[in-house]
């Protein structure tokens, strides 16, 4: 057992794991962090993104150990359902959801889009969004959030 | 009341708030892993746990020599063979042994060291091998395998045009971005389930049955199920084995399948060969329509595609025979998928439709059009309710399919050939019993309870929308509770059956609910109610309006109760949706990949509850759709006896990259026959149609007929 420091959401976690535990099972097993879901377990699907000092990552293919002094900011990190964040607004109002397991997913990665600027067209956003899969397929729903978001976030 | 309404699990679910089966706490919990077969067949000879049990943190090993016994399920469909209870193998991704651990790297580690040697038994998993074996179906679940009505011969002899043309479909897999999970506490006796799952009341039947154990001492819940798309309706092994295994070893245990092991544990679409004879006059109408169906099932149970179902309601046509055989495979039980039996099938019949059009140079919705049939033609039954004449208008409309050039490949935009076709969707409504029940409390929060599922159709949003239309009060006053099999009994949330159905329960409980605030506060139970806030208006004659603490402390009642139900009864009706899907392809000359450029599709399908989610239903199911026609197969080596590409790379989901400009469209309806609400289900239906829709753009585009799924760059070529 590895001892670590996990700066999570503003806030430093003093935790022991495994070298060979991922950040994803490091967050939902350890930290009880849930919001961060686990699709593929490979980096197939994005159901696990996050933020790493603001990119943001597959945290399935990250190892825990390897985050000490960096910033990793999870889906509980950037809003709640009393304050959301704006992205997560979009997302409820243009009904960018369906069973809501690659949302959180699908939230981060929007977020890190918008502030990329990849957000020139609705194709771009499709492009920059193919990294989440959506098997209830709300695609069209999350580029028109994805859109709302980044017009909201250029005003 | 009701209306667009944004879904009022979004924030839970924007948030990572909302909790899935295997995200719950507890002090003692420990990991599942299971060990799976890599032969599709086999005699297990001998059985090496040590390695396994000799990780740290691993608590028991199990496997067909240790494990408990179990009885045979009852009760609800159960899809797999009973788990570790002897030594023999019927598909490649059977559990053979589960390791537990304390935490989840040391059980998947185990899982590696366990040693199982096999003496493989001779095993086919080739459905087309097996074909002379294939048997008729004994009268399946979802309607008689054979049909016929007319004389065939003589509606072929009179036709001047008969096409006979094979067509297929390939296996495919549900995929939901939740691997199916259970987490299983046993305490004091009772056995409480968290499971990713389409119906509680199934996995209740079928555990509690296993293990033996009385139906009250088990429970079983699911707040929110991460998709299942047909996959997590029947019940599986794994759900039965973290059950065993929490009751044999006390507390708590969570088992979550791998992707991997999601393509082997809970069934699959399996690949169809359809044959079609479709007959038809020189002025367009057809005489004969034959259609058989051959599919795998498993070696150990059954499941029928039943593709030509379609077949039977879709046109008038004196004429129809179907057929439907299965062919036993040595692969896990095929199970419904979004959308099942018309999914393939419609494939099918709506190309040769388009194949018939050509033949006869005949505009293909106008064969269609004079093709329409008024009642059913197989049952002769009037349909519940039939819009499907205007779906074709508005739909042409909408897409401009007036312009539409007749000639293959006469549509083109640079080195881009443009094609346009269309489809009819027809989809049998499904329907099951359910009751509800609905509590008003002094503060005025209404708390409707129906123990169905939420698994992204919007239930949560649309339940509370019907109670509040009847109570007259806003939506935001009601919450539903669900997933729970403590609450009031639902059908599975499959077959798009949950709003129809438990909506229409929902909307008993309310009403009854009504009646009894009517008759307490005026002792009239048929005086009109009305709730706002605490504020209940009675009008019998006067209008009365009542404060709700005051009213309740005066009868002396904390709260006020009413349950309702529903079942399907009208049966003098066939009742299906309908759809025309209209698509838009461009095929690159040089590198042929087909890529759709839009999709316009208007439905018929009762009474719309909520037009934002119903929206999302139709454009997801456009999506599957896409997925059908171009990328979705899962390939079998039949060397090795399995599906190669386990993973979500080699098995082509749609991304948002493949998504082209989506119009959809209802029309408006009420259907007084199918449902207490008005309502059809509609969750596959919008994936149904869409295949052939595109499969007759890439043949109005390229001047090339591809009959099988998916359609693939060389087929083009």
């Amino acid at each position: 057992m590895i001892p670590l420091v996990l700066r999570v959401n503003g806030r430093e976690h003093r935790i022991e794991v495994e070298a060979r535990v991922t950040l994803l099972d490091a967050l939902r097993d350890v930290l009880h962090l849930t919001g961060t879901k686990k699709g593929c377990d490979r980096g197939e699907c994005g159901a696990c993104t996050v933020h790493v000092d603001g990119e943001r990552i597959n945290s399935c293919l990250a190892l825990a150990v390897m985050q000490e002094g960096r910033e990793v900011t999870t889906v509980e990190g950037v809003g709640t359902v009393g304050a959301p964040h704006p992205v997560q607004a979009a997302f409820v109002a243009r009904d960018a959801l369906q069973c809501g397991y690659c949302t959180p997913g699908q939230v981060m990665s929007a977020i890190a889009c918008v502030r990329e600027g990849h957000t020139g067209s609705d194709d771009e956003i499709r492009e920059w969004m193919s990294g989440n899969l959506c098997r209830c397929a709300a695609y069209e729903q999350i580029v028109a959030a994805v859109r709302d978001a980044a017009e909201a976030h250029r005003a | 009341m009701t209306g667009a309404r944004p879904r009022v699990d979004g924030p839970a679910k924007v948030t990572g708030a909302a909790r899935y089966a295997a995200e719950w706490r507890a002090a003692d919990l420990r990991h599942a892993a299971l060990v799976t077969s890599p032969v599709p067949a086999a005699t297990i000879t001998a059985v090496d746990t040590s390695a396994a049990e000799r990780v740290p943190g691993v608590v028991a090993v199990f496997t067909h020599h240790n494990a408990p016994r179990l009885r045979p399920p009852v009760g609800a469909p159960y899809g797999g063979r009973l788990p570790l209870q002897d030594n023999r193998v019927h598909y490649e991704g059977e559990p053979v042994a589960v390791v537990v651990a304390e935490r989840l790297e040391q059980a998947r580690e185990a899982v590696g060291l366990v040693r199982l040697d096999y003496a493989p038994l001779s095993a086919e998993t080739d459905f087309r091998a097996v074909a002379d074996t294939a048997v008729p179906t004994p009268p399946a679940r979802w309607g008689p395998a054979d049909t016929t009505v007319g004389d065939l011969a003589a509606g072929i002899a009179e036709a001047d045009v008969v096409l006979r043309a094979e067509y297929s479909t390939a296996a495919r897999h549900h995929s939901p971005i939740e691997t199916s999970a259970t987490q299983a506490e046993w305490r004091d006796g009772v056995l409480t389930l968290r499971d990713a799952t389409q119906g509680v009341f199934n996995v209740h039947a079928v555990v509690s049955s296993a293990l033996d154990l009385p139906a009250d001492r088990v429970r079983v819940l699911a707040e929110y199920t991460g998709g299942g798309f047909g996959s997590k309706g029947y019940v599986w092994p794994h759900q039965v084995i973290a059950a065993m295994l929490a009751r044999e070893l006390g507390g708590a245990l969570r088992l979550v399948l791998t992707r991997a092991q999601s393509f082997t544990s809970h069934g699959y679409q399996p690949p169809t060969r359809q044959r079609l004879v479709l007959a038809a006059t020189a002025e367009g109408r057809f005489t004969a329509i034959r259609h058989d169906s051959l599919s795998p099932t498993s070696t150990y149970g059954e499941y029928v595609e039943m593709t030509a179902n379609g077949s039977r309601v879709a046109y008038a046509c004196p004429a129809i025979t179907t057929t439907h055989r299965v062919a036993p495979v040595a692969t896990v039980l095929p199970t419904p998928m979004r959308a099942p039996h018309e999914g393939p099938g419609m494939f099918a019949l709506e190309v040769a439709v388009d194949e018939v059009a050509c033949e006869l140079g005949i505009d293909p919705l106008e064969l269609r059009l004079r093709n329409h049939a008024e009642v059913d033609p197989t049952s002769g039954k009037p349909f519940s309710t039939k819009g499907l004449l205007a779906c074709y208008a508005e739909g042409a409309r909408r897409f401009g399919w007036a312009d539409r050039p007749r000639a293959t490949g006469s549509l083109r935009e640079g080195d881009q050939l443009i094609g346009w076709g269309m489809a009819t969707a027809v989809m049998a409504t499904m329907r099951f019993p359910a009751a509800a029940r609905a509590r008003l409390h002094a503060d005025g929060r209404v708390v409707v309870e129906a123990g169905c599922q939420e698994i992204g159709t919007g239930t949560y949003t649309i339940m509370p929308q019907l109670a509040a239309e009847v109570l007259g009060c806003p939506p935001e006053q009601v919450v539903l509770r669900l997933g729970d099999t403590a609450l009031p009994r639902t059908g599975m949330t499959a077959g798009s059956s949950t709003t129809l159905s438990v909506g229409s329960a929902v909307t008993a409980a309310a009403e009854a609910l009504a009646a009894r605030l009517a008759l307490l506060a005026t002792g009239d139970p048929t005086a009109a109610v009305r709730l706002d806030g605490i504020e209940l208006t009675v009008k019998n004659g006067a209008v009365e309006v009542f404060r709700l603490d005051e009213l309740f402390a005066r009868l002396g009642v904390d709260s006020v109760a009413a349950g309702g139900s529903w079942e399907p009864r009208e049966n003098q009706r066939s009742m299906h949706t309908f759809g025309a899907v209209f698509a838009e392809v461009a095929v690159d000359v040089d590198l042929p990949v087909p890529r759709v450029r839009r999709l316009v599709a208007v439905y018929s399908a009762g009474r719309i509850v909520n037009p934002l989610t119903a929206r999302g239903q139709m454009t997801g199911g456009l999506v599957w759709g896409i997925g059908q026609a171009l990328l979705e197969k899962s390939t079998t080596d039949h060397r090795l006896g399995r599906f190669v590409d386990k993973n979500l790379a080699g098995y082509r989901l749609p991304v948002n990259a493949d998504v082209p400009d989506l119009d959809v469209a209802f029309v408006e309806e009420y259907d007084p026959h199918a449902s207490g609400i008005g309502a059809r289900g509609i969750g596959e239906l919008g994936s149904v149609g869409v295949a052939p829709a595109i499969a007759n753009a890439v043949h109005h585009a390229t001047g090339k007929r591809v009959r099988s799924l998916p359609i693939a760059l060389e087929d083009l070529l």
